[in-house]
């Protein structure tokens, strides 16, 4: 069969899945599949919907660009220095396995309702992958290839920028991926827990007020938008392991 | 008598990882090497050889001794105008071919056109011409071996020093290897440090060779072949290579078999 239909196949299956689903929940659990795309046509025009999109959306880039500036220094410098990266490396396992949604209300004593804890925690969420991927990326450079540095005599500058981050690039990238998608969930699940503003809000409100369709449009969205994503830096990431 | 490199008096030991007892892993080398001379060594597996050219490179430090090239002390760096070709690939993944070779010319700030001169050359030269566009990963391990010898040769270094170069490449491709590295050499007027475990490597390319105990290694004896200038792998039908491998395989048979624990 051409592969190209396997996409349109699936569509329709999961469509009809739906469907079925929806006659056998009923319209208090469940909107079926029509009214979901009406809903989502209805917050497309609708402005609140955007400005939620937007702190959402600025929430996201700043965990987003804390959790890759500061991943990316942390773990070069854990990396590069081999007692460090001994030391740290059973601590940040240990923080990497704690759930984080329990430091939340530390998180919102310390900054309060708003911007600068749903940043918080979409950083601590997002940064993890970060540094141990990137710190793991610069450990595995294989001796010799840092031995051929040293033998071209490179400056330590010339060695970071043209062999060591290079070599741990696809690491490093797949770090990223990965931090980028948790800074979203933590972005998001900061703002269904305590927040003012913002699509997680925005979703929690809508379960409140039980109006499904809408609860059912946001989590599409939400879910087409982080697919989407997901899936081109996915793409990315095995362009760099697989090489030109 | 003109010295390109002096190692004297140099000992070398480290701490084993794991249960941290210290190993001796050479033990008082000396030698001399003339500008322009092709000098091996050769010695049972782990006798140190590597170590010895890590230090002459300037990437280890010795605990005893002096390294001496071009007249000034190699201390914890590698010197100017030395090169050298490891024993694992080095090669760079992320580049190509053509990239992984002028990687050292770009980070000097040689001018483009000048490296593009040399990378062609270098390229031709270890028969790699056809594949410079290509990644490493798309090449043998012996196409991998011959993009790092490039990489070493278009930095034009006076010293080169070769660590088992050779080592993943079969039989018939070492000897042609061995040939045109007899033909580089010629051409460049370059001195040649090269550690091998091959008899007839050592046999077929040097001017002289040291033979190195099994650890901690030192020289058991120093052979001169007494080939001429313009030699290749001919020399094998020479009545004289029987009898270099013979002479070496007498002092290297007890060691080897210490070394391996008989």
């Amino acid at each position: 069969m051409n592969p190209r239909y396997d996409g349109a196949l699936f569509t329709v299956a999961v469509l009809l899945l739906w469907e079925l689903l929806y006659h056998i929940v009923g319209s208090s659990g469940l909107s079926s599949p029509l009214v979901t795309f009406a809903a989502v046509g209805h917050l497309l025009v609708s402005g609140s919907f955007w400005n939620n999109v937007a702190a959402t959306a600025q929430a996201f880039a700043l965990a987003v660009a804390f959790s890759l500036v500061g991943g990316l220094a942390i773990g070069l410098l854990l990396g590069l220095s081999r007692f460090a990266g001994d030391v740290f490396d059973p601590i940040l396992n240990a923080l990497t396995a704690i759930p984080k949604i329990t430091l939340y209300p530390v998180i919102l004593l310390f900054f309060g309702l708003g911007m600068e804890a749903k940043v918080a925690f979409g950083t601590i969420h997002g940064i993890f992958p970060v540094i141990i991927l990137t710190m793991n990326g610069v450990r595995n450079i294989r001796p010799v290839v840092r031995k051929a540095a040293r033998a071209m005599r490179l400056t330590p500058a010339q060695t970071m920028r043209t062999v060591l981050l290079p070599a741990a690039l696809p690491e490093i990238f797949s770090g990223m991926r990965i931090g980028v998608s948790l800074a979203l969930l933590g972005t998001l699940i900061g703002e269904l827990f305590a927040s003012d503003r913002g699509i997680g809000f925005m979703l929690i409100q809508s379960v409140e007020h039980s109006d499904v369709p809408n609860v059912m449009a946001i989590t599409l969205l939400l879910f087409a938008v982080a697919v989407a994503g997901g899936i081109a830096m996915l793409q990315a990431d095995r362009r760099l392991r697989g090489g030109a | 008598m003109d010295v390109a490199l002096e190692v004297s008096g140099v000992s070398h030991t480290f701490v084993a990882q794991g249960n941290g007892t210290p190993v001796r892993a050479l033990d008082g080398i000396d030698f001399r090497l003339a500008p322009g001379e092709f000098f091996s060594v050769i010695g049972p597996s782990g006798c140190g050889k590597s170590t010895l050219l890590e230090i002459v490179a300037g990437l280890t430090r010795p605990t005893e001794g002096r390294v001496v090239f071009d007249g000034r002390d190699v201390l914890g760096e590698v010197p100017d105008g030395v090169g050298m070709v490891f024993q694992e690939d080095a090669s760079f993944p992320w580049l190509s071919v053509w990239d992984n070779v002028a990687f050292g010319l770009r980070r000097r700030g040689t001018d483009a056109a000048e490296i593009a001169r040399r990378v062609d050359y270098a390229l031709r030269f270890v028969g790699l011409a056809d594949f410079a566009k290509h990644h490493p990963r798309q090449l043998s391990g012996g196409m991998r071996q011959r993009v790092c010898i490039a990489r070493t040769l278009v930095l034009e270094p006076r010293l080169i020093l070769l660590d088992e170069p050779f080592g993943a490449l079969d039989q018939q491709t070492r000897l042609v290897m061995g040939e045109e590295l007899l033909r580089l050499w010629r051409e460049t007027g370059a001195t040649v440090l090269l550690i091998t475990h091959g008899l007839d490597e050592a046999a077929m390319l040097s001017d002289r060779i040291g033979v190195m105990s099994a650890r901690p290694g030192r020289f058991i004896a120093t052979l001169a072949t007494g080939w001429p200038r313009d030699r290749d792998s001919q020399v094998v039908n020479d009545p004289r290579f029987g009898a270099l491998t013979g002479e070496m395989w007498t002092h290297l048979r007890a060691e080897s078999m210490r070394s391996i624990g008989i």
